[in-house]
């Protein structure tokens, strides 16, 4: 792979970076000692609970909360009015932390309680009377978009005259189009993307095929539920300890929303036990440091699972339109896709990141997606995983498929065939660099799984993915120790082992032992600004920033050792972890290890550290292709995988069981979406099933061993090539694991979950048209 | 609330008779404190009988096996003898939840949750098992069919607990069988049950039969006409056919979150007749 | 509500402690007594996370009462390691990567010791199903079934380094709930 002749520092032979040494953060995390969200506790604090709408829509007429207030024990009981609106702050944070007015969705927080105990809490939250006028209300997406749907904010978003836009009919039925434009909407936004012509492209296809598709909402599924402990001062010094992806977002955002100078907010990130986009928002925090005001003493909040389920941020359920046109070689002509992405109660679905996925895998010459983000009743949608992909992949990578059944090729070439690589301009926008999409496929099809023949009932699916990767506000230091060893801060919350990388990353850089590195990540006091962990940014930026604050704390080493030689600071340079002299007319001077170097700092100047701060970019997408074989029972519609294999770009594996761990976790999370995982709304707008026993994730029974290939397409971007992993995993399983059961048993689900019901009932639909 | 722990069932009795407001029965606590930790209930009085002598213990009786109401599933599995006798009774109470809820789990547990989809039920059902109840008045034993009479509630009177499952002696020749669909491989509420027990003669044809479905109703479902389909039949395909379509029919279930009603119908059938199978080979050994 | 006095051994020491007869085990062990390596992830017995042993036997803490535990055994996390020594699963959990975020590991370590205590020859079926009641979201399972059936038969090779010197130990029952249940379906 040729590089950017710009990037003279990409590195390409490596001692410590492609090495799986232990974790540094491990011993703490298999003996029980790591404090995760939920472990900290403070002298004296009380225990907050939150009161919720049992109901999916409704007026909050009065909430009367003196009975909880004069129970002994109660020491605050809070609702909205607590938390006065601020000038400048995101108003649909505030109203989903706490209900003003109208309930959106069941679960919506009304009131909340701080007690001696959660006893006393339980007790408090029951005395709280809360007088609801029930509304109508609205969960499916489609649902929603009907003109005569009950609106969640009234006045807000405009009617939208579907008749005058792009495929009309998949936007909503022809019944629908015909009655009046309603006052308002639910609509919350519309965003296009494309190139081309596909009217004029569809009519050199030989294939056309088209259809529609719908997923239901999945949730993130993280094992530790949300915690925080807030204590704030009388004086209105804040502390709050947290498990977030972001501490920095979660300091900026509690302090707009109470009024509160940041400076004043310190907040600590405790080990986070899962977050896959779900941890980047607030729920409990700004109403733990409300409680905590109120009552003068440290306030710790723990959500229960139910409440996880019902009040976190669950993903999109989608209804989407996908039809593209292929000629008989394979070569796609055209691509059209309508999706609607309902975010719940508030605006923000993932939908215009779907939309940018949906077609990114293929170089397509004529290409339109529109995308509709709806509003439902619903707990407002956070990011998960690639927010927005998987779904609009389900769909587009289904119709591949059935293209693909239909010309009699194979799933691999026929993707070979379109597949996007460096100077395809991408169908929302952009022209790809060098991108791997190729070589991962041309992987799978050199893969032993795609070669083991296969038997009654069982069937074989392939499908790709694509997730852009974010870069974004990052920033490290990193500090010499007296001994030569080195504290490294940084401001990404690690989710998946990124601490072993950085250590790794500056290890390498420095030409020292991995050992030798310790890094912490800091509290928002510590550290500048650091955007949140999520979009597969950490290794790429943090580790960026790492290598550069490295190199800024080299070239102080080097200075000091040039002050110690009495030579320029130009005539020092710095391998194999020491400071040698430049060449041999700069003189002849044994090298200065790092140690030395540690051991003298004071007396050549004081501390030495480096820093890098950097609002980065040049994150390099990450492109994936996996194969799936499935058996199904056709009497029961029961399924099971019987081998997986994610192949998948890295860039550069910095940690390689890390980036496997990545790419198998997020194989196993689109299995759990496409097979079993979803939310289960009752004809009252009620979930059915906020928990772990009927929400049903993957356990280990369910899933076979996941075989990974992890290719490296350098990223110029980055210093050793890195891109992000931790999201593409999870776009392909759906479509992967669908095509491999159409591949089975004849029948294509076009609905997720394709749980055994719906299998079943497709099974009996062939059936009985066959008959 | 209070916790209260005799080591007697008279004073268990005297202390739920006595009880005002709610009290519930400790020995598993697998599904009791899902339902105070979820609030469902509340209760006033948990008896824990854990330390009731026998409440943990298997014990031959008349050639079958009286089981306490405390043992758990990974106990009575680790007997061995029970299982060897009712391997169906052994194996569906071997499926309630995971490893640490066979630790705890207990089959008088499961039966008196009373939840139509109690894995145990069908299988004791099929069994002819009895369970013992204990009470204020009068010890008696009942048909485990006639426990369970809606979810969630009981046939027991107030002060009344269940105190032991009689397993009768299996006659010759008997195999017994429990299957159960879940969405998954583990971890998930039956959506749909089957209980079998039958005994065949020399020649193997079906001398006695009783099926039993989880599931598919309001409780645990006694089929007879599933019965009659494969008495005197050697279980060949047109019996097979018979015994599914007999479950089909008894079948009247929901639709809810774990399932709808047409699938539950359908795989009431292909469940039996799995079970079936497997019975009847169990019974010809 | 009338607080309950237990007495009972928590890692080979002796422990006594006051609960409400509405805290569960697991309350108990991460509020009253700092023990906070037992994790709370669903509250009902769905994810595993508070694994402890109970007498021997695996169960989740958030199961069993805090009032019922009085002259009974438990064994948590964090009695798993001899002082700075790592029980051999724990080690390879770390060498296998069996690891992201960490928040299971506890109960996946308690669990997984509980079936090697019992079959230290397991199939990769009967770790799946014995280890079925502990969720993790972020590995795909992938490497903790691998690190167990690594310790395994590291295991067994020390067991058989032993026994050539001394009489064989007896295997302790093995989990038979496992192959049977895969098979459900295919019935």
């Amino acid at each position: 792979m040729p590089l950017d002749a710009n990037t003279p520092d990409l590195r390409t032979e490596f001692k410590s970076v492609g090495t799986r040494p232990n974790r540094p953060d491990g011993v703490d995390k298999v003996t029980g000692r790591a404090r995760f969200g939920a472990d900290f506790a403070l002298p004296g604090q009380l225990t907050g609970l939150i009161l919720r709408s049992p109901h999916a829509h409704a007026k909050i007429k009065s909430i009367d909360t003196s009975a909880a207030e004069a129970l002994p024990g109660v020491k605050a009981v809070i609702t909205y009015k607590d938390i006065p609106e601020q000038e400048g702050c995101d108003k649909d944070v505030l109203v989903n932390i706490m209900a003003r007015g109208t309930a959106l969705y069941d679960g919506h927080a009304v009131a909340a309680v701080a007690a001696v105990d959660a006893s006393v809490a339980r007790k408090a939250l029951k005395l709280i009377k809360v007088d609801y006028k029930v509304l109508k209300h609205v969960t499916d997406v489609d649902e929603a978009m009907k003109p005569d749907a009950p609106v969640l904010h009234p006045g807000r978003f405009d009617p939208v005259d579907f008749s005058t836009l792009e495929n009309a009919a998949h936007v909503s039925g022809k019944e629908e189009r015909k009655t009046a434009t309603p006052a308002h909407s639910n609509i919350a936004g519309r965003y296009v993307f494309g190139h081309g012509d596909p009217d004029k492209g569809f009519k050199q296809a030989d294939v056309i095929v088209e259809h529609e598709f719908k997923t239901e909402a999945t949730h993130q599924g993280y094992i530790e539920p949300h915690a925080c402990t807030a204590s704030v001062s009388s004086d209105g010094m804040a502390e709050l300890w947290v498990c977030t992806q972001g501490p920095f977002m979660v300091r900026d955002v509690c302090a707009s929303l109470l009024g509160m100078d940041v400076s004043r907010l310190r907040v600590t990130p405790s080990e986070i036990g899962g977050g896959f986009g779900g941890k980047t928002t607030v729920f409990i925090e700004p109403v733990a440091l409300a409680l905590s005001r109120k009552a003068g003493k440290p306030v710790k909040v723990v959500m229960s699972r139910s409440e996880v389920f019902r009040a976190t941020g669950p993903t999109s359920s989608a209804s989407m339109w996908v039809k593209i046109g292929a000629k008989k070689d394979g070569t796609f002509v055209a691509a059209d896709a309508v999706l609607k992405y309902q975010g719940g109660a508030f605006p923000g679905s993932p939908v215009e990141m779907g939309a940018m996925c949906a077609f990114a895998c293929y170089d397509l010459k004529n290409v339109r997606i529109v995308g509709y983000d709806v509003v439902t009743n619903r707990p407002k949608q956070a990011a998960y995983r690639a927010p927005g992909a998987p779904m609009s992949a389900f769909a587009v990578e289904g119709v591949i498929g059935e293209i693909a059944d239909k010309l009699g090729m194979d799933a691999i070439d026929i993707r070979l065939k379109n597949a996007a690589k460096e100077g395809t301009v991408s169908s929302y926008g952009p022209t790809f660099g060098p991108v791997g999409l190729v070589e991962t496929l041309e992987a799978a099809k050199a893969h032993k799984n795609y070669k083991v023949k296969l038997g009654k009932n069982q069937g074989r699916g392939v499908a790709s993915g694509f997730w852009f990767n974010f870069a974004g506000n990052t920033c490290v230091s990193i500090n010499l120790n007296v001994d030569g060893t080195l504290a490294l801060a940084l401001g990404t919350v690690d989710i998946g082992g990124s601490r072993a990388s950085m250590c790794l990353m500056a290890a390498e850089e420095l030409g020292i032992s991995y050992e030798d590195v310790r890094a912490v990540i800091a509290d928002t006091s510590s550290l500048g600004y650091n955007d949140i962990s999520e979009g597969s940014r950490v290794t790429f930026s943090s580790g960026l920033a790492t290598i550069k604050a490295v190199r800024d704390l080299k070239v102080r080493m080097c200075g000091r050792a040039a002050k110690i030689w009495g030579i320029p600071e130009d005539a020092v340079k710095w391998e194999n972890g020491a400071a040698h002299p430049a060449g041999s007319n700069a003189g002849n001077f044994p090298p200065l290890s790092i140690k030395e170097i540690a051991a003298q700092a004071s007396a050549t100047g004081g501390p030495l550290a480096g820093h890098y701060e950097i609002n980065a970019e040049g994150a390099g997408p990450s492109f994936a292709t996996h194969v799936c074989d499935v058996e199904v029972d056709p009497d029961t519609g029961a399924m099971k995988v019987l081998r997986y294999l994610v192949v998948q770009d890295a860039g550069k594996a910095i940690h390689p069981s890390y980036v496997e761990g990545q790419f198998q976790g997020g194989a196993v999370q689109g299995i759990g979406w496409v097979l079993n995982e979803e939310y289960f709304y009752g004809k009252d707008g009620t979930l059915q099933n906020a928990g772990f026993l009927d929400y049903r994730v993957p356990v280990c029974s369910d899933v076979p061993m996941i075989d990974t290939v992890i290719v490296e397409v350098p990223n110029p971007g980055h210093p050793y090539g890195v891109r992000g992993v931790g999201e593409t995993s999870i776009v392909p399983p759906l479509a992967c694991v669908a095509n491999a059961v159409s591949s089975a048993i004849g029948v294509r689900a076009r609905t997720l979950p394709m749980s055994p019901p719906r299998v079943l009932a497709a099974l009996e639909g062939v059936a009985a048209s066959k008959a | 609330m209070r916790y209260e722990a005799p080591d007697t069932i008279k004073a268990a009795v005297g202390l739920l008779s006595k009880a005002k407001g709610t009290s519930r029965i400790l020995a598993g606590g697998t599904d009791l404190l899902v339902q105070m930790r979820s609030g469902m209930i509340e209760p006033d009085l948990v008896v824990d009988i854990k330390s009731i002598p026998g409440m943990r213990e298997i014990v031959a009786e008349k050639g079958g096996y009286r089981i306490g109401a405390a043992v758990s599933g990974a106990e009575l599995e680790e007997h061995g003898k029970v299982g060897k006798m009712w391997p169906g009774v052994v194996e569906a109470t071997n499926l309630i939840g995971s490893t640490q809820i066979q630790g705890r789990a207990t089959m008088v547990g499961n039966l008196c949750n009373a939840s139509p989809a109690a894995d145990s039920v069908p299988a004791m059902i099929a069994a002819g098992a009895t369970a013992r109840v204990v009470g204020p008045k009068r010890t008696r034993d009942v048909p485990v069919e006639d426990i369970a009479k809606a979810p969630g509630k009981t046939s027991l009177a107030k002060g009344e607990f269940v105190a032991s499952i009689f397993l009768p002696k299996a006659p010759a020749r008997t195999g017994s069988a429990y299957l159960r669909f879940i969405p998954r491989t583990e971890m998930d509420i039956a959506v749909v049950g089957a209980g079998i027990a039958l005994t065949v003669n020399a020649k193997g044809v079906i001398t006695a039969a009783k099926v039993s479905l989880g599931a598919v109703a309001a409780r645990a479902l006694v089929v007879d006409a599933c019965a009659k389909a494969i008495i005197g039949s050697s279980l060949d395909d047109e019996a097979l056919d018979r015994l599914a379509a007999a479950a089909s029919a008894a079948a009247k279930p929901i639709s809810d979150k774990r399932g709808t009603v047409d699938f539950r119908i359908k795989v009431a059938g292909v469940l039996a007749r799995r079970a079936a199978v497997i019975a009847y080979d169990r019974a010809r050994g | 509500m009338s607080a309950v006095h237990v007495s009972t051994n928590i890692n080979g020491d002796d422990v006594e402690f006051v609960c409400r007869p509405d805290e569960s085990l697991l309350d108990v062990l991460r509020d009253r007594l700092g023990m906070t390596g037992s994790k709370e992830g669903c509250g009902t017995g769905d994810c595993g996370a508070c694994s402890v042993e109970l007498d021997g036997r695996l169960v989740c803490s958030c199961l069993v009462m805090g009032a019922e535990v009085g002259g009974h055994k438990i064994e948590t996390i964090e009695g798993m390691a001899q002082g700075d020594k790592l029980h051999p699963l724990q080690q390879k959990f770390l060498e296998h990567a069996a690891l992201q975020c960490g928040i299971c590991t506890p109960g996946f370590l308690v669990a997984a010791r509980n079936l090697l205590e019992r079959n230290n020859d397991p199939t990769e079926t009967e770790v799946r199903y014995w280890l079925a009641g502990n969720l993790c979201r972020c590995t795909g399972y992938d490497k903790i079934v691998r690190a167990v059936l690594d310790t395994a038969k590291d295991m067994r090779k020390s067991a058989a380094k032993s026994s050539a010197k001394k009489p064989a130990a007896k295997k302790k029952a093995a989990p038979k709930k496992t192959a049977k249940k895969g098979a459900r379906h295919a019935a």
